[in-house]
C-alpha cells in the first residue's frame, strides 16, 4: 500500500491544529504517506442533485491525483473531505454512466474509475496500524481524561462511507481508549453539530450545540474530541456564545482527536497548535500533566 | 490577387481563408492573426498593445472547422489556420477590489475578504484550459482557497492578465486579478527583503558614485561614445553565475 495523505483547505489555515499533530503522529507510528504535492478544495459537500454532476469534479480530481502520484490510498482527517472524497470515490466506482460523463468532461485528465481507496486516519489506524501497535507507541497515556468521542454527521452517514457501521459506532472509542484515555459515551454523539446553520441560523445552531454540550456533561466528559473543523467552529469556537443565557452549561474543552494522539504519543506539544483552540483546552491537559516539557 | 501596402504581389501567396467575427476573409497564410486582421482591414485601437506575446491586450479566441473545442491565443503570437473562426477579446469585465496596500496583512483572511468569490470555484479547469499562458489557473485558485498565498504567487507568475479566465469561469471569479493581489502580497509581504539593495542605496547615498559621475558629465564626446560602445556586455547566451569583470561601486 502507498499511501498519500489529503489535508484539505480548513486544515492549511485555521485547523493547522488537526493537520500537524496527525501528520507527525503518522511519522512517529512509522508510517509513510505522500502529503499530496497538488490538490484543490474536496467540494466541501457531497452534491445530492441527481444531474448535479459539475460539483463532483473537485474530489475527482484529487482522487485522480492521488492516482497520478502512484498512491493506491488516499488518508484524510476532516470529516466533510472524508464524507465527499469517499462519497465521489463510490459513484465513480458504481455509476458507469456518470462516470463516463465526468470522465468525457475533463478531457485534460486521465480516466477514473474509483482506483483509489479513500480512508479516514481513524479507520486507518485501526485497519493498518491497529490498536494494539498504537496503544504500545503511547508515552503518556491520557489516563483518567474523560474524552467524549464526537462522531457528529458525515463519519458516519451515510452508510456506505460510514468508518464504523452501525447504531452505535465504537471506533473513535476505541481510538481513544488506545491512548489511555477514559472514552465516554453520551447520547449526542452522532448528532449533528448545527453545521452551517451557524451561518445564517446561528441561532438554531446553538440549540443543536448546547444540546451536544449538555449530552456531554450529563456523561461527566472532560472533553470532547472532534475529527471536524466546522464541529470544532460550532462547538468549540462559539462555545462562548453557545452558553451564554444558558444556566448550568459549564464551559468544555474541544479537542481534534489528533491533538490527543499527539500528546499521548508524547509528541512536542507545539505540533498540536493549541493557540488555534478554546483557552480551556491547553488549560486541561496541563492541569493532567499530559503536556511534555520539552 | 492583389497588391499589398508595400506595393509587392501577394499572387505568389497562398492565400486561406478565416473568419473574423463570422465573415470570411481570405488573407495571406503564415501571417498571425493580428497582421491577418489588419491585413482584412480592421484597425487595432484597443486589443493590441506590445505585438511582442507579453502584455495581454490581444487574447483571441477561436474555434477550428470539425473540432467542438475553444481554442485561444494572443493575436500577435498566434498563426493563422484555413477555416479558423475567431474574434478578439480586448476585455472581459473583470471587477479589481480596492485595497489599501500598506494597510492590508499578508494573511489569507485579506484575499478572503476582498474575493469571497473565491470560494465559487467548482474545479471545472475551464480557465487553465483557456489561458494562452498555459498558467495551471485552477491549481493557484486552489492554493489561494487554502491560503497559500506564496504558492499561488508562483503558481500564476506567468499571467500576463488577458482575463480570458474570467471570461469562461462560471464562478464568475476574476481570477487573474485574484492572482495579482497575491503577488503583491507576496513580493512586498511575504519574500525576504534583499540585503544587497539595501547595501546598494548606502552606496550611493555615502557618495561612491559621484566622482565618477562627475567625470563622465566632463568627459570629451568621442571619448564617451567610445566609453559606450566598449562596454562590457552581458553575453546573450550565458549562465546565471555570469559576473561583470568590473564591478566598481557594486555591493557585492
Amino acid at each position: 500500500m502507498k499511501l498519500a495523505y489529503y489535508p484539505g483547505c480548513t486544515l492549511k489555515t485555521k485547523a493547522q491544529n488537526l493537520d500537524r499533530s496527525a501528520m507527525a503522529a503518522l511519522e512517529a507510528l512509522g508510517v509513510e504517506a505522500l502529503e499530496l504535492p497538488r490538490w484543490n478544495c474536496c467540494g466541501a459537500v457531497f452534491s445530492l442533485a441527481d444531474d448535479d454532476l459539475i460539483h463532483h469534479l473537485a474530489p475527482v480530481r484529487n482522487l485522480i491525483r492521488t492516482m497520478e502520484s502512484g498512491c493506491d490510498t488516499l488518508v484524510t482527517l476532516c470529516s466533510q473531505c472524508y464524507n465527499t472524497l469517499a462519497r465521489a470515490n463510490l459513484l465513480m466506482r458504481e455509476d458507469a454512466e456518470k462516470r463516463d460523463t465526468i470522465n468525457r468532461f475533463m478531457t485534460e485528465e486521465p480516466d477514473y474509475a474509483g482506483e483509489i481507496e479513500v480512508q479516514h486516519y481513524l479507520s486507518f489506524l485501526r485497519d493498518s496500524v491497529g490498536w494494539e501497535k498504537l496503544r504500545a507507541a503511547v508515552e503518556v497515556p491520557l489516563e483518567g481524561l474523560k474524552v467524549a468521542p464526537f462522531y457528529g454527521c458525515t463519519l458516519l452517514r451515510p452508510n456506505e462511507v460510514a468508518i464504523d457501521g452501525g447504531p452505535s459506532p465504537r471506533l473513535f472509542d476505541e481510538f481513544l481508549a488506545a491512548l489511555g484515555a477514559e472514552p465516554t459515551r453520551f447520547s449526542a454523539a452522532t448528532e449533528c453539530c448545527g453545521s452551517y446553520q451557524c451561518l445564517i441560523h446561528a441561532d438554531a445552531e446553538s440549540e443543536r450545540a448546547a444540546e451536544v454540550l449538555a449530552s456531554a456533561e450529563r456523561a461527566a466528559a472532560d472533553a470532547l474530541a472532534l475529527s471536524c473543523p466546522l464541529c470544532e467552529y460550532n462547538l468549540g469556537t462559539r462555545q462562548g456564545a453557545v452558553l451564554e443565557g444558558r444556566e448550568g452549561l459549564a464551559p468544555l474543552p474541544t479537542y481534534y482527536f489528533s491533538q490527543l494522539l499527539a500528546l499521548a504519543l508524547g509528541l512536542d506539544p507545539e505540533l498540536c497548535r493549541f493557540d488555534l483552540n478554546q483557552p480551556p483546552a491547553l488549560q486541561l491537559v496541563q492541569e493532567r500533566d499530559f503536556v511534555s516539557s520539552s | 490577387m492583389g497588391t499589398s501596402d508595400n506595393g509587392k504581389s501577394t499572387a505568389a501567396i497562398e492565400m486561406i481563408p478565416v473568419f473574423v467575427m463570422g465573415k470570411r476573409y481570405e488573407v495571406p497564410a503564415e501571417l498571425t492573426i493580428m497582421k491577418a486582421m489588419e491585413f482584412a482591414g480592421y484597425q487595432y485601437i484597443r486589443g493590441c498593445g506590445c505585438r511582442g506575446g507579453i502584455c495581454g491586450a490581444c487574447a483571441t479566441v477561436y474555434r477550428k472547422a470539425g473540432d467542438y473545442r475553444i481554442y485561444t491565443g494572443l493575436a500577435c503570437q498566434t498563426v493563422i489556420e484555413p477555416d479558423m473562426y475567431l474574434t478578439q477579446i480586448p476585455f472581459y469585465p473583470a471587477n479589481r477590489a480596492g485595497y489599501d496596500y500598506a494597510a492590508v496583512a499578508a494573511e489569507p483572511e485579506t484575499i478572503f475578504q476582498l474575493y469571497p468569490e473565491l470560494f465559487r470555484c467548482v474545479a471545472c479547469n475551464a480557465c487553465t484550459k483557456v489561458c494562452p499562458m498555459d498558467v495551471q489557473v485552477m491549481d493557484y485558485i486552489a492554493e489561494l482557497k487554502r491560503g497559500d498565498i506564496e504558492k499561488a504567487a508562483e503558481t500564476s507568475f506567468d499571467c500576463i492578465q488577458c482575463g480570458l479566465c474570467a471570461s469562461r469561469c462560471m464562478g464568475e471569479l476574476a481570477q487573474y486579478h485574484i492572482a495579482q493581489l497575491a503577488r503583491r502580497l507576496a513580493g512586498g509581504k511575504l519574500a525576504p527583503r534583499a540585503e544587497h539593495l539595501a547595501k546598494m542605496v548606502e552606496s550611493i547615498e555615502s557618495g561612491a558614485f559621484e566622482g565618477m559621475l562627475e567625470e563622465l558629465k566632463t568627459m570629451d564626446a568621442e571619448k564617451l561614445r567610445a566609453l559606450y560602445v566598449e562596454r562590457e556586455m552581458e553575453p546573450h547566451m550565458t549562465g546565471e553565475d555570469w559576473r561583470p569583470a568590473e564591478t566598481v561601486g557594486l555591493a557585492t
